[in-house]
C-alpha cells in the first residue's frame, strides 16, 4: 500500500481496426504484416486508460502509462498523455522484438515493479491483433497479484479493494478483489475521453521515458524471439459450419417448433 | 519541402476524425430533417478546444494555428459540413478581434469566446451590398463618446446562436468610411430577423440582423475608425474564406469514399462497375480534385500561420475546393444512378452542401478577381 493511488495502465499499438479488411498475414513468418497500416491504441486499452483516470478523479493519485513496442509506439504513449496520464514510457528494445505473450507479460512486470508498488494495474482485455486475452492473467502472475479479467463496471473502490461485475456468458458475476491487482477491462466499462486540442499541444512537449531491457533489469534470454516457448505454425479463418435443420409444416407449427428448439439451445 | 503533418497536427485530425466519425456522423440524419445542430454538439466543440483553435493561449485558446484549423474542419465536414460551416463562423466571428483588437477589447472578449459563453457572428452583407461591399447601407453616426447604428444585414451565418455580433458600417461622407464594431446582442435595437431557408447545409443558421438605433460605446469599435473594411477583410480573407475551403475540401473526400465504395458494391453485367473505365475516371477526376484543394488548402493555410500575406492562395483554394466540390458530389451522384438522388444516400445532401458553400465569403468570381489582381502583380 501505498500513499497516495499508484495505477498503471498497460497500452499496446496495433494496427487501425478500420484497415482490418486489408491486413495480410506474411505466409512465413505468421505474422501480421503491418506495412501501410496506421498503427492506434488498442481499443480496449483507452477503455483502461479511461477507467483510471475517472478513478483518479474520484480519489486522487496518479497515473501511469506503459507501453511495450517498437519507437514507433511513442504515439500511443502521447495519446496517454494528451488523455491525462501523469506519466508515460516505453518500454523499448530490439530484443524484445518477437516477445510472445509470456515475454511481453515478463517484460511488462519488470517495469512495473521498476515503478515501485502500485493499486492497480488495468489493462485492456485483449489486443484486436493477437486478440489472446493472455498477457493480464500472465501479468499478474509475474507480479504475483490477483487478477480479474472481463470487467464491465467497478461497482466500488477503496483503499484495499475493488468490487467490480465481470462478464460470463449469459450474466455476470460480481467479485472482491483484494488490492493490488490486475484488473482487465472490456468496452463497455466506459465511453473513452477524447482529448482536447490544448491536451493534445501540451502531451508533445511532455517527456516520455524510454526504457530498455538494461533499465529494468530484464533477462534477454527470457524475451524475444528466444525467450518465447509459443511458436505459431499456421494461422487461418477456421471455416464455420452452420447447425440446418428445415422443418416442414404450417406456421403455426413452425413458430412452436422454433420457440421449442430455441428453448433447448437455451437460447430463450 | 516535407509533404508531412506534424505529430500533433496528425493527433489534432485524428481526434476529430473520431469525433465526427462517433458523435456526428450517428446525428447528421436529425440535423438535415430538423434543420437544427443539436446544442450539445455545439457545446462538444468548445468542450473539445475546436471552438478556440485560432485564439491566443494568453486568452484561453489554444493557438494551434490556421493549418491545425483547416485539418479540424476538413474532418468535421466529412461527416456534416453544416457543423463545420458553423464552426467556421465561430472562428470567424473571433477574428476581428483577434487580428484587429485591442489589449483591452482581447481580454474583454476572446477568453469567453474560447469557451463558447460567447459566440459572435460577422455581419458584413446587405441587399445592397455583397461583391460590392461599398453598397452597404448600415450607417453608424458618432454621437459623442457613442455611435447610433442603424440598418439590416442579410445571409448572416451563426446569427440566431450568436450572443455579440461583429459589423461593418459606413461611417462617413466618404463610401470607403466604413467602420467595424462588435456589438453585444442584448442591446436594445439589436434582433436577428427572419432565418433563410437553404437548400443545403441544413442546421447551419443564416438569417437576417436587424439593427434598429443601436448604442454602441466607442470602446466597440474594432481596428481605426473609417478603416473598418480592412478588418473585415482581413477576418472574411484569412478565416471565413479557408473555412468554406477547409468545408469544401471535407466533402470532397467524401465524394471519394462515397464513389469507390458504391463502385465496388454495384454489380452490373456481372462484376462491380469500378472496373468500368468510365466510372474509373469520375473517380480519378475526384480524387484528383481533393488532392488538388487539399494541398492548396494546407499551403494556404500554412502561409497564414507564417504570416505572410496569402489573399491570392486563399482565392484559389476557396474556388478550387467550392467549385470542386460541387462537381465532385455531381459525379459522385452519375455513379450511383438513381441512388444518387435518393435521400437515403450522402450524395444528394453532399451536392446540395456543396452548392451552398459557392458563394459564401465572396463569389468565385470575386475569387478570380483576387488571383488575377496577383497574376498582373507578379509579371515583371
Ligand atoms: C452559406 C452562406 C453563408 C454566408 N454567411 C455570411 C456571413 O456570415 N456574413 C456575411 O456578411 N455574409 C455572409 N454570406 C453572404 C455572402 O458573403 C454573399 O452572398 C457574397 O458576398 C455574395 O454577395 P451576393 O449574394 O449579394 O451576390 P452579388 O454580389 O449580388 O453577386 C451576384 C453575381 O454577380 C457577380 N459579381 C459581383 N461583382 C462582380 C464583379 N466585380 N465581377 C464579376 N462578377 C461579379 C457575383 O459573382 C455573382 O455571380 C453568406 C452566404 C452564404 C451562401
Amino acid at each position: 500500500m501505498t500513499e497516495e493511488l499508484q495505477i498503471i495502465v498497460c497500452i499496446k499499438q496495433v494496427p487501425d481496426p478500420h484497415y482490418l479488411s486489408k491486413i495480410t498475414i506474411d505466409p512465413v513468418t505468421k505474422t501480421i504484416r503491418r506495412e501501410g497500416i496506421p498503427a492506434v491504441m488498442n481499443p480496449l486499452d483507452r477503455n483502461a486508460l479511461e477507467e483510471a483516470l475517472r478513478i483518479k478523479e474520484q480519489l486522487g493519485g496518479r497515473v501511469v502509462a506503459i507501453s511495450m513496442g517498437p519507437p514507433q509506439a511513442e504515439r500511443v504513449c502521447r495519446d496517454a498523455l494528451a488523455m491525462g496520464v501523469d506519466e508515460a514510457i516505453l518500454l523499448s528494445d530490439r530484443v524484445l522484438a518477437g516477445s510472445d505473450t509470456l515475454a511481453t507479460a515478463y517484460a511488462l512486470s519488470m517495469a512495473i515493479k521498476k515503478l515501485g508498488s502500485f493499486d492497480i494495474v488495468f489493462c485492456g482485455n485483449e489486443t484486436v491483433d493477437g486478440s489472446t486475452a493472455q498477457v493480464p492473467p500472465q501479468l499478474a502472475e509475474f507480479l504475483k497479484v490477483p487478477h480479474i479479467t472481463r470487467v464491465r463496471k467497478i461497482l466500488s473502490i477503496n483503499r484495499n479493494e475493488l468490487i467490480v461485475e465481470r462478464t460470463i456468458e449469459y450474466g455476470y458475476m460480481k467479485l472482491r478483489v483484494k488490492l493490488p491487482a490486475v484488473i482487465a477491462v472490456t468496452k463497455e466499462i466506459n465511453e473513452p475521453r477524447l482529448p482536447t486540442v490544448s491536451a493534445i499541444l501540451k502531451c508533445y512537449r511532455k517527456e516520455i521515458k524510454k526504457w530498455t531491457v538494461s533499465d529494468i533489469g530484464v533477462n534477454p534470454r527470457q524475451v524475444g524471439l528466444e525467450g518465447s516457448p509459443t511458436r505459431v505454425i499456421d494461422v487461418f479463418s477456421p471455416e464455420v459450419k452452420r447447425k440446418r435443420k428445415i422443418f416442414e409444416g404450417t406456421t403455426d407449427e413452425a413458430v412452436e417448433w422454433i420457440i421449442e428448439k430455441l428453448h433447448e439451445a437455451g437460447i430463450i | 519541402m516535407e509533404f508531412k503533418l506534424t505529430p500533433e497536427q496528425e493527433m489534432l485530425r485524428d481526434t476529430a476524425r473520431e469525433f465526427a466519425e462517433k458523435e456526428v456522423e450517428p446525428r447528421v440524419e436529425e440535423i438535415e430533417k430538423t434543420r437544427k445542430i443539436p446544442e450539445d454538439l455545439i457545446k462538444r466543440l468548445f468542450e473539445l478546444g475546436f471552438g478556440g483553435i485560432i485564439i491566443p493561449e494568453e486568452y484561453e485558446g489554444s493557438a494551434a494555428g490556421h493549418l491545425a484549423r483547416a485539418i479540424i474542419l476538413e474532418e468535421i465536414a466529412y461527416s456534416c459540413p453544416a457543423l463545420a460551416f458553423t464552426l467556421q463562423i465561430v472562428h470567424l466571428g473571433q477574428a476581428p478581434l483577434i487580428f484587429h483588437g485591442t489589449k483591452e477589447q482581447k481580454e474583454k472578449w476572446l477568453p469567453d469566446l474560447a469557451k463558447g459563453k460567447l459566440i459572435a457572428s460577422c455581419a458584413v452583407t446587405e441587399p445592397t451590398g455583397g461583391s460590392d461591399v461599398m453598397g452597404i447601407k448600415t450607417f453608424a453616426k458618432k454621437e459623442n463618446n457613442e455611435y447610433v447604428i442603424t440598418g439590416r444585414k442579410c445571409f448572416i451565418t451563426n446569427v440566431h446562436l450568436a450572443n455579440i455580433h461583429g459589423v461593418l458600417a459606413k461611417s462617413g461622407e466618404d463610401p470607403r468610411h466604413m467602420t467595424f464594431f462588435m456589438i453585444e446582442g442584448d442591446r436594445p435595437g439589436v434582433k436577428p430577423g427572419r432565418e433563410e431557408n437553404k437548400v443545403g447545409l441544413h442546421g447551419c443558421n443564416t438569417g437576417e440582423l436587424i439593427l434598429d438605433n443601436v448604442r454602441v460605446p466607442v470602446e466597440n469599435v474594432i481596428g481605426v475608425e473609417g478603416k473598418g473594411l480592412r478588418v473585415a477583410l482581413t477576418a472574411i480573407t484569412n478565416v471565413g474564406r479557408m473555412g468554406v475551403a477547409a468545408t469544401g475540401v471535407g466533402i470532397i473526400r467524401r465524394c471519394l469514399d462515397e464513389a469507390v465504395k458504391f463502385a465496388n458494391q454495384r454489380v452490373l453485367y456481372g462484376q462491380p462497375i469500378s472496373r468500368l473505365q468510365a466510372i474509373q475516371w469520375l473517380i480519378s477526376d475526384i480524387y484528383l480534385r481533393y488532392e488538388t484543394a487539399r494541398l492548396l488548402l494546407h499551403r494556404a493555410a500554412w502561409m497564414i500561420d507564417q504570416g505572410i500575406r496569402a489573399d491570392a492562395e486563399v482565392g484559389m483554394v476557396k474556388l478550387t475546393a467550392t467549385e470542386g466540390a460541387a462537381e465532385c458530389a455531381s459525379k459522385l451522384s452519375s455513379i450511383l444512378g438513381a441512388y444518387g438522388i435518393m435521400e437515403e444516400y450522402a450524395a444528394q445532401r453532399l451536392l446540395r452542401d456543396a452548392y451552398s458553400l459557392i458563394p459564401a465569403a465572396g463569389t468565385n468570381e470575386i475569387m478570380r478577381i483576387v488571383i488575377s489582381r496577383k497574376a498582373f502583380e507578379r509579371a515583371t
